[in-house]
């Protein structure tokens, strides 16, 4: 009956446990200690689970002479009632004893994150800030300190998770939730929307980076500052290009014409550890193939195919949005 | 003709309205000597020729028109097993699609419908239906009773899910099924374009309906139906879990079937009840899905340790042990069943204290479900224990429950479900309490009560095949899901990168899912391969000690062949001669004379009997019910309203039709010899009536649907700081509390048509029917003005949508009042319905309790509450 466990067993070796999107490879004070809680959990839950089918099997299989009934009605009221009741207050005020301070409220740092179909949007309001920094698919936190995270939905429900850092907070269209993360470890990681939210639910991801607090600060700095200009020539066509096609409608580049709101931020673009919401390299090909035809690595995406564009103005464009450093 | 006078004689010194339902005459309880009197084997021949033609199953194509508990108990069980390998067979094509990263084996939108359909098919088409059918299969005889007291309810109840089933799983192959989770949260699902969340909406909600018929059979089964002197505490566990499940599933699938009412409002009429731009809210729909949802594990999980405790006390061939501390548990989890909803949305942002609050209330169902364990646990310790098949796949199902239970006290720390709140940690935990919870003890199970049902075995090298390969590839499937779920993954993801380092984990579960298949396809071919070949077994193969193995099967039809005297829990163990009695007919209604199918209705607490009432036989119409019915619930899918209509109507039709002819006949003889010296009356009416307990325990599964939208008025009261908006218009309170009188009115009418009636003034009571019939349309007309005339625009906001929706809700009852008032008026005129055999007007009375509080309610809250939010 344990067979399939004790084979298992050296798997759950093999395969580690850490990973960019690991509950049990915390980078966060929060999933630091949950990911603690889960090992005694798991602990206890090994040594009941042993103890109750040991039991079974010792009854059902080697016993050598059946138990008064008194006996047994010992075993009912001390198995079923007594130890759990024990070993589940002491699991409640361990457990839930911390709970407040994962709800605290972030000091410093709020960052509004808004749900989209499949996207984020990321807005970071620094301490007194009247405007926010807008950018998108891409999470950054400075470390020793609890930021606030404000969570909105734009039409269907989302789930904002960065799983090394801390717990998941949904978010729901007419109503914002809240939550706050104290990450510690400087690092990338992957966070991904965890409420199915459609046809591309899989494909709603995003990168999510904890920086030393100068880092942060400067990196923010320079996500305030408007969009580089286009350096080469070819980007520069592709600028031209970005704007006739009217891609300004929806995305906005800061800085030029392009002030749309409807998509993604894009002024700092190729700044951004990944492309599409956590799905593709942030490379050149990769920006001439998203453009070409989003549907086709992301199902149900909003934004049109520009597959009536040259190759050559693919890459132009390519070049140009691979620029918006 | 001189017993009637006796009783209009008492009627007229009586209290009140116990007195029409004569008692019965001569000794009860029997005597030893009663018992031991010879039966002459001629009167014995002939009393079983006598029953063997009454309960003749149709032959040929009229078998379809059977409505035997043995035949559609056998139908239901094994389409409900054909639903359960279609869902396996999308499991396994999702399997694929995720064995490797980046795989196209299966398109997004197609994995969407799949895991959409795997969910809602194993829950709706198969966990549910399968504890009915298996309930309805082997509940009578549990309780010595020869069928269920409503045997074309389970036949209508059958057909229905059949339609539905193949309705909702059908729409897969035509790739329009729904995508948006079998929990189909708004707007996702509202928004949705195509037909996908309408099969689900009226699909499942058509089934809703036919599961609630049956539980309703099978509480008044349970409460009613047991044999003399099975008094409550000596019933069956088996029947105490009835008993709580099918209360469970009266009060949670109707919040369900009202969240599916205002869904399918939103979608078809765009009142935008889950639309936050109009004032509406996405989270009623989450608080209504999960108090049903959240019982629903449980309505799952307690049939299983229901066969458990049949299986475990044979296996150690000893009683029970602790058997009030089981019954405590069934009861307390299913109450605590309840209260834990909200653990299904710790992440959606509510306040620590109610996190807090329901983390510990989920925590609390570990006692109850723990008594039970160590119950069977302490049971097997002072038996002596027989390892037989059905009880490898127990010690299965436990080692297996036990994992799952303990991942589910992880879960339900709120902060740690943070974590792991869907993700394939979740994944694993629900497949360990299902499996262990579900699949494996109905497995057991089946090979159990194979021989009860065949008398035959099933075969012990195959069940040993199926059982390593189905436990084997279950963890090796599920246990590294876990990890795969703390790794990161999201459930309801149709693929990942490989850069996440979910891949060999993935291979894992997919080569593990296919092992599990095979376990079950084994399972699946020694449960249908012809067995024509093999050896009867003996009447009781396990040497159980429950009634249900005092039948002799499968050649006769009757059931039981006499219904018994029962003094014990364990009859067959521990009341002496008791077979040799029992088959000699020795007991209760041991013939038909009259030809008629019958069955014993008892006391509810002490069963003591108190008639022998007909059940009704094989018919066609149950059949044509449940078409149109299901015409009714699955035209609006593709907009055909009035043919919907139209539908719906001819339903109702069959329905008075097949009530009409089979149900509160006037008897002949209003008496019948019952053996053991006992006469029992014949017909009964009131409590004391099966039908009434059907028509009380509907409405409370109907007030509890009603209350869900009456906490959707305060939901949103509370909520939404615009409920109503600014300067809306509200309705009219004159007309409203006009139509609150005319439903006092009528509810006052149709009272005091029954006492009338009584008194012996049919004529008098007639017109008061008609006044009932009257002042019901006056306070439809009242309601409808009420909304009607200050323009209120249910498209506009959730305020008035919502004013509408109750109104509609209403008004759909008042045409049921209106239809079974006409029904009484009928029945008196053309002497269906007489001063002594009144039950279709008392129960007519009894809806109409229910009806007037909801009318009132409904105007009061239509009329007077917006005027003080």
């Amino acid at each position: 009956m344990r067979g399939p466990a004790v084979v298992l067993l050296p798997l759950f070796v093999l395969c580690s446990c850490d990973g960019p999107q690991s509950v049990l490879d915390p980078a966060g004070r929060d999933a630091e200690v949950l990911a603690t809680l889960f090992w005694v959990m798991l602990a206890g839950a090994v040594v009941l689970w042993v103890a109750l089918n040991g039991l079974i099997h010792f009854v059902t299989r080697i016993a050598p002479r059946p138990l008064n009934a008194r006996a047994a009605e010992a075993l009912i009221i001390g198995g079923g009632v007594v130890v759990p009741v024990i070993l589940l207050s002491i699991l409640l005020a361990y457990a839930l004893n911390d709970m407040p301070r994962q709800r605290d409220k972030g000091e410093g740092l709020r960052v509004e994150v808004t749900g989209h179909q499949f996207w984020w949007r990321v807005a970071y309001w620094p301490e007194g800030a009247e405007t926010p920094i807008v950018t998108a698919n891409e999470v950054r936190l400075p470390t020793g300190q609890r930021s606030e995270i404000t969570l909105n939905a734009e039409r269907v429900i989302h789930s904002f998770w960065i799983p090394a850092l801390g717990g998941k907070t949904d978010m729901i269209p007419g109503r914002e939730t809240r939550m706050s993360l104290e990450p510690t470890r400087p690092g990338e990681y992957r966070g991904q929307c965890t409420e199915f939210c459609g046809e591309s639910h899989a494909y709603m991801a995003f990168g999510a980076v904890v920086m030393e607090p100068e880092a942060f600060e400067e990196w923010l700095e320079r996500e305030a500052a408007p969009a580089v200009e286009p350096a080469t020539e070819k980007a520069r066509r592709g600028a031209a290009l970005f704007l006739s096609e009217g891609c300004g409608g929806c995305h906005a580049v800061r800085g030029t014409a392009a002030e749309g709101q409807v998509g993604p931020d894009l002024t700092h673009l190729a700044s951004r550890v990944s492309l599409a919401a956590g799905i593709l390299p942030m490379t050149e090909d990769a920006l001439r193939n998203w453009v070409r035809d989003p549907a086709e690595f992301k199902p149900g995406v909003e934004m049109p195919g520009y597959d009536h564009l040259s190759e050559d103005e693919l890459s132009s464009m390519a070049a140009y949005l691979g620029g918006l450093e | 003709m001189s017993e009637t006078n006796t009783l209009r004689d008492s009627a007229r010194h009586g209290d009140g309205g116990k007195v029409f339902d004569a008692g019965p005459e001569g000794t009860y309880p029997p005597t030893e000597e009663m018992l031991d009197a010879p039966v002459d084997p001629e009167v014995k021949a002939r009393r079983e020729a006598e029953l063997r033609k009454a309960w003749e199953t149709p032959k040929g194509w009229r078998y379809w028109s059977a409505v035997n508990n043995t035949e559609v108990g056998v139908w239901y069980s094994l389409t409900a097993f054909f639903f359960m390998l279609c869902a396996g067979v999308l499991a396994l094509l999702m399997r694929i699609q995720l064995a490797v990263p980046d795989n196209d084996f299966l398109s997004a939108d197609r994995f969407n419908q799949f895991f959409t359909m795997h969910g809602s098919a194993m829950m709706f088409l198969f966990a549910v239906p399968m504890f009915e059918a298996v309930s309805i299969l082997i509940l009578p005889a549990f309780l010595g009773a020869r069928d269920m007291p409503f045997p074309r309810l389970s036949a209508y109840g059958y057909w229905s899910f059949l339609i539905g089933g193949i309705f909702v799983l059908g729409s897969i192959l035509f790739n329009v099924a729904p995508s948006s989770g079998w929990f189909m949260y708004p707007p996702l699902a509202t928004e949705q374009e195509g037909i996908g969340p309408d099969i689900w909406l009226l699909g499942l909600s058509f089934i809703e309906v036919a599961s609630i018929a049956a539980a309703v059979e099978l509480i008044v089964g349970t409460i009613k139906c047991r044999p003399p002197g099975m008094r409550i505490n000596l019933m069956p566990l088996y029947a105490w879990y009835v008993l709580v499940v099918g209360v469970m599933i009266l009060f949670a699938f109707p919040p369900l079937i009202a969240g599916d009412f205002l869904f399918e409002l939103q979608r078809s009429m765009d009142w935008p009840f889950f639309d936050p731009d109009r004032g509406g809210d996405p989270l009623l729909w989450q608080h209504l899905f999960w108090i049903f949802g959240h019982p629903e594990v449980y309505i799952v999980f307690l049939p299983s340790i229901a066969i458990a405790a049949m299986i475990v006390p044979t296996a150690a061939q000893r009683p029970m042990v602790g058997y009030s501390w089981i019954v405590l548990s069934a009861v307390g989890v299913g109450f605590l069943s309840f209260g834990l909803w909200v653990h299904h949305m710790f992440t959606t942002g509510l306040p620590s204290l109610s996190l807090g609050f329901f983390s510990a209330a989920s925590e609390a169902v570990v006692i109850p479900t723990g008594v039970q364990i160590f119950a069977f646990v302490a049971t097997l310790m002072v038996g002596r224990v027989t390892m037989s098949q059905p009880m490898l796949w127990i010690a299965g199902a436990l080692a297996i429950f036990t994992a799952g239970g303990l991942t589910g006290v992880m879960v339900a720390i709120a902060p740690f479900d943070w974590q792991v709140h869907d993700t394939y940690f979740v994944v694993a935990h629900l497949h360990y309490t299902l499996f262990g919870g579900m699949v494996f003890p109905i497995i057991g199970g089946i090979y159990y009560f194979y021989p009860f049902i065949t008398k035959k075995k099933m075969s012990d090298r195959l069940s040993k095949w199926a059982f390593w390969l189905t436990f084997s590839g279950f963890n090796i499937c599920f246990l590294p899901m876990h990890l795969t779920g703390l790794q990161g993954m999201p459930r309801r993801v149709f693929t990942y990168p490989e850069s996440a380092g979910w891949d060999v984990l993935n291979m894992v579960s997919t080569l593990g899912s296919f092992i599990l298949a095979a376990g079950i396809l084994v399972f699946a071919w020694d449960l249908l391969r012809p067995k024509s070949k093999q050896p009867l077994t003996e009447r009781n193969p396990w040497n159980a000690g429950t009634l249900e193995w005092s039948h002799d099967v499968p050649e006769e039809a009757w059931g039981v062949r006499s219904v018994p005297y029962i003094a014990s829990r364990y009859p067959l163990w521990e009341q002496p001669k008791f077979l040799e009695r029992f088959d000699d007919g020795k007991f209760y209604i041991a013939d038909a004379p009259e030809g008629r199918r019958e069955t014993i209705v008892t006391s509810a607490v002490d069963a003591v009997p108190q008639a022998v009432v007909q059940v009704t036989g094989p018919a066609w119409v149950t059949l044509w019910a449940a078409a149109f019915t299901g015409g009714a619930f699955i035209l609006p899918v593709f907009k055909f309203y009035w043919l919907s209509a139209f539908s719906g109507a001819c339903a109702v039709a069959c329905v008075i039709y097949w009530l009409w002819t089979s149900t509160a006949q006037v008897p002949k003889d209003p008496m019948r010899d019952a053996g053991l010296g006992l006469r029992l009356p014949v017909y009964v009416t009131g409590p004391k009536a099966p039908g009434w307990w059907a028509v009380f325990i509907t409405m409370l599964g109907d007030a509890t649907a009603f209350a869900s939208l009456v906490f959707g008025v305060f939901f949103f009261w509370t909520a939404r700081p615009d409920f109503p908006p600014e300067g809306a218009a509200l309705p009219d309170m004159m007309w409203a509390l006009s139509a609150m009188l005319a439903y006092v009115v009528a509810w006052g009418a149709t009272v005091a048509a029954r006492e009338l009636n009584r008194g012996g003034r049919q004529g008098v009571a007639r017109w008061c029917i008609v006044g009932a019939v009257l002042a019901t349309c006056a306070a439809l007309g009242g309601m409808w003005l009420a909304i009607v005339m200050p323009g209120l625009q249910p498209e506009t906001h959730a305020f008035p949508a919502v004013m509408y929706a109750l109104t509609v809700w209403t008004s759909a009852h008042c045409v049921l009042a209106i239809v079974m008032l006409l029904y009484c008026l009928a029945g008196s005129v053309l002497g269906k319905l007489t001063q002594l055999y009144d039950a279709d007007l008392r129960n007519t009375t009894l809806f109409w309790h229910f009806m007037c509080l909801s009318g009132v309610i409904t105007t009061l809250l239509v009329g007077v509450a917006p005027r003080l939010m």
